[in-house]
C-alpha cells in the first residue's frame, strides 16, 4: 500500500513541557476500552485538561489556538511507558501531524512512524527556542520540513533529526509496512522452515 | 556494534529481508495477544481483505479488562463486555486460539506464555504490550509493539524493525537477605535512568542474575521498558531448561534433546562484544520503594527523599512535579508514609513465588485497619496452585481479598481502581500519574514482601523487620 508522501507539515504549534511524559498521561487507560481509534481525538491529556467534575483546567491543549494546531513541541523521553498506539492516534486525530522533541519512548516513536507522524528530534537549546516562540505567539506558524530536515518559524531555523529510513518512508509515502512485509511471503517461509522450533525441533 | 551476543544470534537467524525503507523484516516466532490492543488490528486486516498468515503462531487471552471479582457475563462494565465480545468474534473468525476463562489457561499474557511452555530460548516474541520484555528471561528477543504492528504480525508474522545496541548489565556479588528481584530492577533503573536504555537491548548477567529462578528473572526483564530499553534478556542456562521441562508446549523425548542443543547455542559467547557494559554489585541493593511519578524515582526503604537541587537542571521539573503530585517533601522517609491500598499482582509480581513471599508475611497477621488489600494471581494456574498450597486462606484470614486472575489495579482498566488521592503500595511496574485509575491516585512501587508489610503495618515498612 502506498500513501502520498509527506514533505512539509505547516501550521500552528502546541508546546507541552516536561521530560518523561508517559503515554498514560497522554491518554489514560480507561479510553483504551474503545474498540476503534476514531473517537480518540477529544482525549489527549484528558486528566490534565479537566478536573474530576469535568471543568477545564489550564493546559496547552485547552487554549483556543490549540484547536487546529498541527505541530507538537515536547521535551525528552516523550511517550515513555505503555505501548498503546492510542497515544499517537489521539494526537493525530486531534490534528497533530508532527512531533518535535529531544527524545522519545521507542515504542511511541515507532507507533508514530506506523501512522505517518514524524517524531523528530532536535537539540535541547534550539528546541527551547521553538517552545518559547510557540508560547509567545499562539498564532505563529511553523514548518516541519522533512526535505531540509529543519523546523522554521519566525526568524528561527532549527535542525531536526529522524532515522534516515523513517524520513525516507515518510517522504516516499511508505510508512505503512504491512504491504512490504506481506510481499515477502516466500522469504518468510524460508526463514520459518529454517527455524528448529517451528517444526517442534524435529529434523526436517 | 555488538557481536556474538544472544541478541545478534536471534536477530541474524530471524531476519527475512532488508526492506526498501532500510529497516529489517524480522520473523516473529510467537505472537501473544490480548483484548485491548487487537480489535483495531483485526479491523484493519478485514478492511484490507487480509487473513492471519500463521494463525498457529498467535495466541490470545483476556487480561486487561477482565473483572477479578464477579466474572458473570455480561460483565458489569459494558465497554469491557463489548471488548470481550470483539475478541471472541475476532479470534473465531481469524482462527486464532483464545485461552479464555473456560480453557482454564487464562491469565496475564506475560504470565501464561511462560507457564504454558510457549516461550523457548532463541525465539522472537511480540505482543501489543510494553511488558513483553518479560519473555527475555528465557533468552528470547521479545518486543512490545503498537496496534499497527500487531496488524503487521497478524498479516505477515513479521515486524519491520531497526537493529538495537546491546548493553550488558553485570550484577555480581550476592543479594542481602530480604532483597528481592523487584529491588534489583528498581535499583538498575534508578542507576541508569528511565531514558538510559533508549536504543538498547539489555542483557542481564552476572552471579546475581545467574543465581535467580525463572520467575525472578521474569520480574527483572519485565521492567526493561521502564528503563527505556526496547528489550531485555537473560542468557538461557540449566535453570531455564529445568523450568521448561514438562510444560504443556515444551518439546518431549528426542525433540527435547534436540531443543537443548539448539537453545544452548543461543547464549552469548564468552568473547561476545557489547556496545556498553555496566557493572553493579548485589550487596549495594536495599529493599526499594518509589516515591515519585516514574519508576526511576526510588529510594532504599530507609533513605531520606532526595533534594531537588541534587538533580540536573533538566530533571528538576519532573522531580518537582513528583513532589507536588505525591505530597511528599525532601528529607522525609518513606517509612513515615501511611498507605490506603495494597495491590499484590501484575505481570511483574503475580507468580506463585511472589504470592508465597507475601503469604509468608501475612500468615497469622492482620491487614491494618482502614487498608484495602487485594491479591490478584497472574493466571488461573497460579490461582489454583496457590489454593492447593492454602495461600488463599492465609491471605483471607489476614484480611486480604483473594481475586481472580488479571491485570487489575496495575492500570485500572477493570473495576479495580484507586479512589481520589489514595496511596497504594503496589507490586506493579508503573507509578505514572493516574496509572491506577484515579487521576490523583499515588502509587508506590515495591516488592511483594514490602507491599505485604505495608498492608500489615498500615504504612511503608521494612519487610525484613517483620520476617
Amino acid at each position: 500500500m502506498t500513501d502520498l508522501g509527506i514533505r512539509r507539515i505547516e501550521g500552528r504549534a502546541i508546546t507541552v513541557r516536561g521530560n518523561d511524559i508517559d503515554t498514560d498521561r497522554i491518554i489514560p487507560a480507561r479510553f483504551l476500552k474503545a474498540l476503534t481509534f476514531s473517537e480518540l481525538g477529544e482525549y489527549p491529556f484528558y486528566d490534565e485538561r479537566f478536573d474530576s467534575e469535568g471543568r477545564e483546567r489550564e493546559h496547552p491543549f485547552n487554549r483556543e489556538s490549540a484547536r487546529g494546531a498541527k505541530i507538537l513541541f515536547v521535551n525528552a523521553n516523550f511517550g515513555c511507558g505503555s505501548s498503546r498506539e492510542h497515544a499517537p492516534q489521539c494526537l493525530k486525530r486531534w490534528g497533530i501531524d508532527a512531533v518535535v522533541g529531544i527524545s522519545y519512548g521507542e515504542i511511541f516513536a515507532g507507533n508514530c512512524e506506523m501512522i505517518g507522524v514524524p517524531a523528530a528530534r532536535a537539540e535541547a537549546q534550539a528546541l527551547a527556542k521553538l517552545q518559547e516562540a510557540a508560547e509567545a505567539d499562539a498564532s505563529a506558524e511553523f514548518c516541519v520540513d522533512l526535505e531540509r530536515m529543519e523546523v522554521r518559524g519566525g526568524n528561527l531555523r532549527v535542525p531536526i533529526e529522524l532515522p534516515e529510513n523513517r524520513r525516507r518512508a515518510l517522504l516516499d509515502g511508505h510508512w505503512d509496512s504491512t504491504g512490504q512485509l506481506v510481499a515477502n511471503a516466500e522469504q518468510v517461509r524460508n526463514v520459518y522452515e529454517r527455524l528448529p522450533y517451528t517444526r517442534g525441533y524435529q529434523e526436517a | 556494534m555488538a557481536s556474538g551476543t544472544l541478541y545478534n544470534k536471534i536477530w541474524d537467524s530471524h531476519v527475512v529481508e532488508r526492506l526498501p525503507t532500510g529497516q529489517y523484516q524480522l520473523f516473529i516466532g510467537l505472537h501473544l495477544t490480548h483484548e485491548v490492543t487487537t480489535p483495531q488490528a483485526y479491523d484493519m486486516l478485514a478492511e484490507r481483505g487480509l487473513r492471519v498468515a500463521w494463525p498457529e503462531r498467535t495466541v490470545a487471552t483476556v487480561d486487561h479488562i477482565i473483572p477479578t471479582d464477579d466474572l458473570a457475563r455480561p460483565y458489569v462494565d459494558e465497554q469491557a463486555e463489548l471488548m470481550m465480545q470483539a475478541l471472541e468474534k475476532n479470534t473465531r473468525s481469524f482462527g486464532v486460539r483464545f485461552l479464555d476463562f473456560a480453557s482454564g489457561r487464562q491469565g496475564i499474557v506475560h504470565v501464561i506464555g511462560p507457564e504454558l511452555g510457549m516461550v523457548h530460548p532463541g525465539m522472537t516474541v511480540a505482543c501489543g504490550d510494553s511488558h513483553t520484555a518479560t519473555h527475555g528471561a528465557f533468552g528470547t528477543l521479545a518486543f512490545g509493539i503498537g496496534t499497527s504492528q500487531v496488524r503487521d504480525v497478524l498479516a505477515s508474522q513479521c515486524l519491520s524493525l531497526d537493529p538495537l545496541r546491546v548493553r550488558r548489565i553485570e550484577m555480581n556479588g550476592a543479594l542481602a537477605p530480604g532483597v528481592e528481584p523487584k529491588d534489583v530492577i528498581l535499583h538498575i533503573i534508578r542507576r541508569l535512568g528511565v531514558k538510559g536504555g533508549i536504543g538498547y537491548a539489555y542483557e542481564y548477567a552476572g552471579s546475581v542474575i545467574e543465581g535467580m529462578s525463572m520467575e525472578a528473572r521474569m520480574t527483572v526483564c519485565n521492567m526493561s521498558i521502564e528503563g527505556g530499553a526496547r528489550a531485555g534478556y537473560v542468557n538461557p542456562d540449566e535453570t531455564t531448561f529445568a523450568y521448561l521441562e514438562g510444560r504443556e508446549h515444551a518439546p518431549v523425548g528426542e525433540a527435547w534433546d534436540a531443543a537443548l542443543t539448539h537453545w544452548r547455542s543461543f547464549a552469548s559467547d564468552a568473547d561476545a562484544s557489547y556496545d556498553d557494559v555496566v557493572e553493579m554489585r548485589g550487596e549495594d541493593i536495599e529493599p526499594m520503594v518509589t516515591w515519585g511519578i516514574h519508576p526511576g524515582q526510588s529510594v532504599g526503604v530507609h533513605e531520606p527523599l532526595p533534594d531537588p537541587e541534587a538533580f540536573d537542571e533538566a530533571e528538576r521539573p519532573t522531580v518537582e512535579r513528583a513532589y507536588a503530585h505525591m505530597g511528599f517533601r525532601p528529607g522525609q522517609k518513606m517509612t513515615e508514609v501511611p498507605i490506603d491500598v495494597c495491590f499484590i499482582g501484575s505481570c511483574t509480581n503475580s507468580r506463585i513465588s511472589d504470592l508465597r513471599t507475601a503469604a509468608e508475611l501475612a500468615r497469622g497477621r492482620r491487614v491494618a485497619e482502614g487498608v484495602k488489600a487485594i491479591v490478584v494471581p497472574g493466571s488461573q494456574a497460579v490461582k489454583k496452585q496457590a489454593e492447593e498450597e492454602g495461600l488463599d486462606r492465609v491471605f483471607s484470614e489476614a484480611g486480604f481479598e483473594w481475586r481472580h486472575a488479571g491485570c487489575s489495579m496495575c492500570l485500572g482498566m477493570n473495576t479495580d481502581k484507586l479512589v481520589g488521592d489514595q496511596v497504594c503500595a503496589s507490586t506493579s511496574n508503573r507509578n505514572f500519574i493516574g496509572r491506577q485509575g484515579s487521576p490523583r491516585g499515588r502509587t508506590l512501587l515495591m516488592s511483594p514482601s514490602m507491599a505485604a508489610a505495608a498492608a500489615l503495618e498500615g504504612r511503608v515498612s521494612d519487610a525484613r523487620t517483620l520476617a
